[in-house]
């Protein structure tokens, strides 16, 4: 089948018609929120709404890439070839979260931007967090599985671990108390985490099985 | 944006001037409040008279009465900012005494109306302003502490004011089952000389009508200097004693908060910078942070209690 010249949309939402329906249904919460701030329906207080909206769907989106090895290995659907439309929608939501706080809540003022990354852990390890998903954002392409080749690109994704660990613990450190919300969400990760650990831990003979899970992401279309 | 300021009614509009609170009125509020309990729904306040303060903040637009009415820290309701407004219906405020005791001449268990009756109900505007970063213009309806403090005759050896909450967990979601955020009762404390200020009062009303119970019915502390949370709500229990007494968010947490927590833009806190505030209520999903004033902008009347007090080290 002749592919058809690259266009923008092409570029951003990829040919397959159900990433495209994932990439749109997945943007949804953040134009509906947003709407719902224009129109002053956000309550008291809708900068820190659309702020922890935002910032807590790039939390669902990244446990949801960790969570489709699992699945499929304990006997579920194989989605793998989502995980990548996934991820990106996790980059693209903690990118807006990372924009609402610098723009609209800091109002660029550098000063005390780099006060809160410098002062404030809970944000020192947001600001870990969403960068480490910058690499991993620009790598998600199959030009740069094959310009990196597999096994590098997927010693470069593992730190998808280290960013959504930061990003649970963001979550946590910000209440002032240990609220129930965020250390479920912390519990999530920590179960997906604690799978990986167990896969890697597990005798050799074994572990080829585990390593499978890169595979279908290498040739995934 | 659009439907901003709808429920912005001007506090002068309800609240007839240089009419006084007798106490007929008073408990004719608190009447309205238990049926108000009855009907869970929607919570009705009752209107309340007061005459208008001098020791007023004149200069800013109030904050709209219904964002004062949803976005509440009051974890006895949950710890969500609209969770008090969803659950504190279920709260009963009538009838309500107030125990105080310690180093007083007539230590007893007082009627809130019989408290409430020691002074005129003045309308207060005050800033609040939030640990968490935000700030109000709340129109109070309230009376001197110093006036209640004076109905106890509070002895010369009285260094310090504890504030107790209501601990009732059938009426409290948020002081029932697993994972309870704080423990009970909140409590809060002053030195004498700051429940004594003018400025500090005892709050039973806002924007002309009695409390609901997610700001604190029936009863509740304002010091406008501190940061929000030292303003304890519902309050039964008034204690002068001779040392300075624990508060719950210092005893949570003594890195991040002390006792005196006086609105300090240049006392860093661990979570939120405390240099700029925003404004609720105020340009919606644009607002734009304002500088935090030392004292909440309060200075001119209080700074004189802390002469000589570092207020790095005593935060």
């Amino acid at each position: 089948m002749a592919r058809p010249p690259p266009t923008l949309a092409r570029h951003l939402l990829g040919s397959d018609p159900l990433r495209r329906a994932i990439y749109i249904v997945g943007l949804m919460p953040a134009v509906w929120t947003f709407y719902l701030g224009l129109m002053d329906q956000l309550g008291a207080d809708p900068q820190n709404v659309l702020e922890r909206t935002l910032g807590l769907w790039a939390l669902r989106f990244l446990i949801l890439t960790l969570a489709i090895t699992p699945l499929r290995r304990l006997g579920g659907p194989n989605w793998i070839r989502y995980r990548r439309t996934l991820g990106l929608l996790g980059f693209y939501y903690a990118a807006l979260h990372l924009t609402v706080y610098l723009v609209l809540d800091q109002g660029l003022d550098g000063a005390a931007i780099w006060a809160d990354i410098v002062k404030r852990p809970y944000i020192t390890v947001g600001m870990l967090a969403v960068t480490i998903l910058v690499p991993l954002a620009v790598t998600s392409n199959n030009a740069s599985i094959r310009r990196l080749g597999g096994a590098a690109w997927a010693q470069l994704h593992r730190l998808v671990y280290v960013a959504i660990a930061a990003a649970a613990l963001h979550f946590v450190m910000l209440a002032k108390v240990w609220a129930v919300e965020p250390l479920c969400y912390a519990a999530i990760v920590a179960a997906l985490l604690a799978y990986r650990l167990a896969v890697y831990l597990r005798p050799r003979h074994q572990k080829r099985r585990a390593t499978e899970a890169v595979a279908p992401a290498r040739s995934a279309r | 944006m659009l439907i901003k300021h709808s429920c912005d009614v001007a506090a002068a509009d309800i609240t007839p001037r240089g009419v006084y609170l007798r106490r007929r009125d008073f408990m004719a509020g608190a009447a309205g409040l238990a049926l108000a309990a009855v009907a869970p729904i929607h919570a009705h306040a009752a209107p309340l008279a007061a005459a208008k303060s001098p020791l007023s903040t004149t200069d800013e637009p109030l904050t709209p009465r219904k964002d004062i009415i949803s976005y509440n820290n009051f974890y006895e309701f949950g710890t969500d900012k609209d969770d008090p407004a969803k659950n504190a219906h279920t709260l009963t405020t009538k009838p309500w005494t107030v125990k105080i005791d310690g180093l007083v001449g007539k230590p007893a268990a007082y009627n809130l109306e019989d408290l409430v009756d020691t002074a005129a109900l003045e309308e207060r505007v005050y800033r609040m302003r939030c640990v968490e970063g935000w700030s109000m213009v709340i129109p109070w309806v309230g009376l001197p502490l110093a006036a209640i403090l004076k109905k106890a005759e509070p002895q010369g050896s009285a260094k310090y004011v504890a504030f107790e909450t209501l601990v009732r967990p059938a009426e409290m979601p948020g002081q029932k089952g697993f994972g309870q955020p704080l423990p009970w009762p909140y409590v809060e404390g002053l030195r004498m000389d700051e429940a004594m200020h003018p400025l500090t009062i005892m709050a039973v009303g806002l924007y002309g009508e009695t409390l609901l119970n997610q700001n604190g019915a029936p009863f509740r502390l304002v010091v406008p200097w501190k940061y929000g949370f030292k303003s304890i709500k519902s309050v039964v229990r008034i204690s002068l004693i001779e040392t300075q007494p624990p508060t719950t968010w210092s005893k949570s947490n003594p890195r991040e908060y002390g006792f005196y927590s006086n609105v300090n833009p240049a006392v860093d806190h661990p979570r939120w910078s405390q240099a700029t505030e925003r404004r609720i209520g105020e340009s919606g999903l644009f607002v734009k942070r304002r500088p935090t004033l030392p004292f909440n902008g309060y200075g001119d009347q209080v700074a004189g209690l802390y002469a000589g007090l570092d207020l790095k080290a005593n935060y």
